[in-house]
């Protein structure tokens, strides 16, 4: 490379073309591994070049603009969130079955490189925490929240579209490095020394870097906003005790959000210091030591498990209580639960590394305080069998998705005990038990907690319901999808197989892999389910109307407004006289009432913030990894201008009509 | 109960069963010493017995969700004529045995943890009547070398220890961090660069189990297996007598093949002068390039540098002066290390990274 293009293109050439390597090396395998990594690149390509030209030819920028992107309505940005979530994932499911296929025939090799393997796993956990789950969470929560506790927006509209922003910009990183690779081969956990620059000097940890700062600094912001929201905007009326539980496991999330996040924005901003300015805080000489790094990671990365899971469990309370059609079972017991969960998820962190060399006496301190975890969570799970106890159940899809989650989720809860015992645990650590175990945690908790309030929220957010035929078999592969592909996985590991391996010389294991094959392929199945579940739906949508706005007979009061809500929700802001606040009023026959005057209604105004912390972000981040410095000053400036900008900008509510009545006729 | 390993639970049927299936997919495998469950050490052996009691106690509380949620959604169906009691939502009865039950499950997991946990602690020297062998072990990109200062001798990918008496290993890494780990004998102990850790092992009986690095290191990390061969006494002493004999040497172009980034394959290549220096230690050519049979090549040397240990984990060129075939075998060597010599003793490894001090990268 010249110096003329250097101070342009930095250390980006030609050979961060997926396909470079194989063309000086045209062996089979990389071959094979140029077409797949070529291939995901083109889809990025081909997919951006789609939605450009199918934004162009239906006209549709203008609206693009306007009603989207720039709109600071909670809902919008929920449900932006949510089609983000739901991209991701399907790139990470791919990943998955990819990786799947590689260990099942990776008895003495395989069809990947361990280069390209490395990256798949890589990539596949940072999307699915940080691009698909924390999204989707976000999103519903954005979402289903406010319309809970009966108010009109989040406090902070416009940080809301800057979060969004921001989670969208990181994920815009991981798909640019399809195009432009390499990404990392360090994992989710993104470990120094091996992130370091002497064992990786490439542009593949970078990369994951300023990925996981911008999703982090986004769900900081997000945690700020719900917790504010819940504490300053709830209705007349909805005390402590009256909310729905949905939104008490949002407040806890957000909590934990607000606590959690910023040690892992430190630890990855601590680790550029060391790529970039040869700080030496994590490396093994001049006084540094990454067993720091591994503490500032997991003081995030277990709270952030309770980050992942608790807004399920709301979810699954409200799943439970409406389709069994009776008052949740245990009410304050499942806040202090929550509660309780919330507060111990911040004591656990060590055992995630009782292998490390402490003090025996230690590790069996956080050994226990890992088993302490297991009574409130213990306590919920009862708690929701006792609310189908004596209920009238209807089993539609989310009912389904949670009665799989409640018997799987005991499963992760017996195989999480067990890698708490230290003395187990320094036989199945860092082993494919491991794998199992988070995956058995976060698939049917999070996962199907995710699935279920799509199903369960879509008909109040679209106004016609999800279909239903194609619902149940996405539900029911999952659930046998995941059986397949993460029980064996279990036995691998007490085989002493190890994570994160492309290949393996033990026949023992080969039955394993090829059960879990079949396992990710009918995940892969159940993924073509929700696309034609998707689908049927909108060409359906007519038969499926549900205008009024209470397809399952609910509880509260996003039920009581019409399908989809208006932008401002409320036409009155409610007065909320008890828990089950719109199903106390449809007892008391005081449902849809007329108020008797409208006042006014003050809604922000659209503002493009959080198209610009996006571009910016996605720039900054790209001239960060392959050290273009131009574009990160640009980048820089024009973010400081827009919020300075921003600063002087009056013209921030903006009046709205009440264009729709919410009374039914 | 718990803290006197090799009683009790091993003839426990339930663990029999599942072991049952379990080893008949190990089919023709049996030999092969796999895992814990198969346990060839009173470490594993202790290991599987809580493994079993810890999934034992916690079923308890378990089985009652996977048993009674079918039988609620079914009773309680809609269409049912089941009783429907919209507006139950507390008894104080269910309460106090849905927080009860889980808290005495977890206090006696709590005890069996905490006893477990120091017993099994992988710093613990093992109750033996014999003095353990010290091996020092020191995890490279991507092969394992194997130290054994009292003999003199070092070895790569293979280690080897007498049945019935203790290994006391004393573990570093000379790049990142990785995971030391022989299923079949034991604890799995970190091992990091500018540390050391610890570890204490034992095999019943003579035979061969396999042996690895549990984490992630890099795109040779897939072959960095290495195997741990237990021998009878007179077995092993004839061993380390033909390795003083017959091994090779450790020149400094072996040890700079051993901080190269290689498989053992491409090592035992470069050594025996079959290929060049400069493509084993390219990284991305590893991959393709180890044959299967290569793996087994033995790589044993007949003496090494004294405090090789110590100078790879202060960052210091081994002292190619000082050899361990110069001294009498009878004294411990590893005394040359620069760290506290009373090795018995736990040491953290944040202390034994601080310990070297004026280091020279």
């Amino acid at each position: 490379m010249n110096d003329s293009t250097h101070w342009l293109l930095g250390r980006l050439d030609a050979s961060a073309l997926p396909f470079w390597d194989a063309l000086q090396h045209p062996t089979t395998k990389n071959v094979i591994n140029a077409v797949i990594a070529s291939g995901a690149a083109s889809m990025v390509v081909l997919g951006a070049i789609a939605v450009v030209i199918g934004l162009t030819w239906t006209r549709r920028w203008g609206w693009l603009w306007r009603e989207w992107l720039t709109s600071p309505d909670h809902k919008k940005i929920g449900i932006m969130f949510i089609a983000l979530a739901l991209v991701m994932l399907a790139r990470a499911v791919i990943e998955a079955v990819l990786m799947r296929l590689q260990q099942a025939l990776g008895l003495d090799g395989g069809f990947l490189t361990a280069e390209h393997f490395g990256q798949l796993f890589t990539t596949h956990g940072t999307i699915m925490v940080f691009f698909m789950a924390m999204p989707f969470l976000t999103g519903i929560i954005n979402y289903v929240m406010p319309l809970q506790i009966g108010t009109r927006d989040l406090s902070f509209p416009v940080m809301n579209q800057i979060s969004l922003g921001l989670t969208a910009a990181g994920a815009a990183l991981v798909m640019i490095s399809l195009v432009l690779a390499p990404f990392s081969t360090g994992g989710w956990t993104g470990y120094p020394s091996f992130t370091g620059r002497a064992a990786n000097p490439g542009a593949g940890v970078d990369y994951w870097i300023w990925a996981v700062t911008l999703s982090t600094l986004s769900s900081t912001l997000s945690g700020i906003n719900f917790a504010v929201t819940i504490y300053k905007r709830r209705a007349p009326g909805m005390r402590w005790m009256r909310l729905p539980l949905f939104t008490w496991t949002a407040l806890c999330t957000a909590i934990l959000m607000i606590f959690a996040m910023p040690p892992l924005t430190v630890a990855t901003a601590l680790l550029a210091l060391d790529r970039y300015l040869d700080f030496h805080l994590f490396t093994a000489d001049l006084g540094g030591n990454m067993m720091n790094y591994i503490n500032l990671f997991w003081a995030f990365g277990h709270p952030e498990v309770y980050i992942l899971i608790l807004p399920a469990f709301g979810i699954f309370s409200e799943v439970f209580s409406t389709f069994a059609g009776k008052t949740l079972y245990g009410y304050k017991a499942l806040v202090i639960a929550t509660l309780a969960i919330a507060v111990l998820s911040f004591t656990v962190w060590l055992h995630h590394f009782f292998t490390m060399g402490q003090s025996a006496h230690i590790n069996a301190v956080f050994g226990i305080a890992t088993m302490l975890i297991g009574i409130p969570t213990g306590v919920k799970i009862y708690d929701w069998m006792l609310t189908l106890f004596r209920g009238r159940i209807r089993m539609s899809v989310p009912m389904i998705y949670a009665s799989g989650f409640l018997m799987l989720f005991v499963l992760g809860g017996l195989t999480g005990i067990v890698l708490a015992v230290p003395s187990v645990d320094y036989q199945v650590h860092n082993s494919l038990f491991l794998v199992a175990h988070f995956h058995n945690m976060l698939i049917p908790g999070l996962l199907f907690g995710m699935l279920a309030g799509t199903n369960f929220w879509f008909p109040k957010a679209f106004g016609f319901r999800l279909e239903e035929r194609w619902g149940r078999r996405a539900a029911y592969a999952w659930i046998i999808g995941f059986m397949l592909a993460f029980f064996p996985l279990y036995a691998l590991g007490v085989l002493g197989m190890p994570r994160r391996t492309v290949a393996f010389f033990t026949p023992a294991y080969l039955p394993w892999t090829l059960t879990a094959l079949v396992g990710a392929t009918i995940v892969l199945l159940a993924m073509a389910c929700l696309v034609i579940q998707l689908w049927v739906s909108v060409r359906d949508r007519h038969l499926n109307a549900m205008p009024i706005g209470d397809p399952w007979d609910g509880r509260s009061l996003e039920w009581a407004v019409s399908s989809p809500p208006p932008e401002y929700n409320f036409p009155v802001i409610p007065e909320v006289y008890g828990r089950d606040a719109f199903m106390l009023e449809k007892e008391r026959g005081k449902a849809y009432q007329v108020p008797d005057e409208f006042p006014d209604i003050v809604l922000p105004a659209n503002s493009p913030m959080g198209v610009i912390f996006a571009v910016t972000g996605t720039a900054m981040a790209f001239g960060l990894t392959w050290y273009q410095w131009w574009m990160v000053l640009l980048a820089a400036g024009v973010t400081l201008v827009a919020v300075i900008a921003r600063g002087f900008c009056r013209n921030t509510p903006a009046p709205c009509r009440v264009k729709r009545c919410v009374v039914p006729t | 109960m718990f803290n006197t390993p090799g009683c009790g639970l091993s003839r426990w049927a339930p663990s029999r069963l599942i072991i049952g299936l379990l080893l008949p997919l190990i089919a023709g495998c049996s030999d092969a010493h796999l895992s814990f469950l198969d346990p060839q050490g009173p470490i594993a052996a202790a290991q599987r017995q809580h493994f079993w009691w810890v999934i034992a106690i916690t079923l308890t509380v378990v089985l009652p969700v996977l048993v009674l949620t079918p039988l609620i959604l079914w009773r309680y169906r809609y269409g049912s004529r089941a009783r429907y009691r919209p507006q139950w939502e507390f008894s104080l009865r269910a309460d106090l045995a849905i927080w009860g039950i889980p808290l005495v499950v977890v206090a006696v997991l709590a005890t069996l943890t905490w006893r477990s946990t120091i017993a099994l602690d992988p710093y613990r020297p093992l109750a033996s009547d014999q003095p353990p062998l010290e091996v020092e072990v020191v995890g490279f990109d991507w092969k394992w070398l194997f130290l054994y200062p009292e003999q003199g001798i070092a070895t790569v990918d293979e280690l080897v220890i007498p049945a019935g008496r203790p290994v006391s290993l004393r573990l570093t890494s000379a790049s990142v961090m990785q995971g030391f780990f022989v299923p079949a004998l034991g604890s799995q102990i970190d091992v990091m660069n500018h540390m050391v850790t610890r570890l204490h092992l034992e095999a019943d009986a003579p035979g061969v189990f396999p042996g690895r690095n549990m984490q992630y290191s890099g795109t040779g990390f897939y072959r960095q297996r290495f195997v741990t061969r237990a021998l009878s006494a007179d077995a092993f002493a004839d061993f380390t007598h033909q390795v003083r004999a017959q091994g090779r040497a450790f020149t400094p172009e072996v040890f700079s093949q051993l901080m190269a980034k290689n498989t053992h394959a491409a090592l035992a290549r470069a050594l025996d002068g079959s290929d060049s220096v400069a493509s084993t230690s390219h990284a991305g050519q590893t991959d393709d390039a180890g044959n299967p049979a290569d793996d087994s090549t033995p790589l044993r040397f007949k003496h090494f540098p004294s405090g090789l240990f110590g100078a790879i984990v202060a960052h210091r060129a081994p002292d190619w002066g000082q050899d361990t075939a110069s001294l009498s075998t009878t004294r411990p060597l590893s005394s040359h290390s620069p760290l506290p010599a009373n090795s018995s003793l736990s040491i953290h490894p944040a202390l034994a990274a601080a310990a070297p001090t004026g280091v020279t990268p």
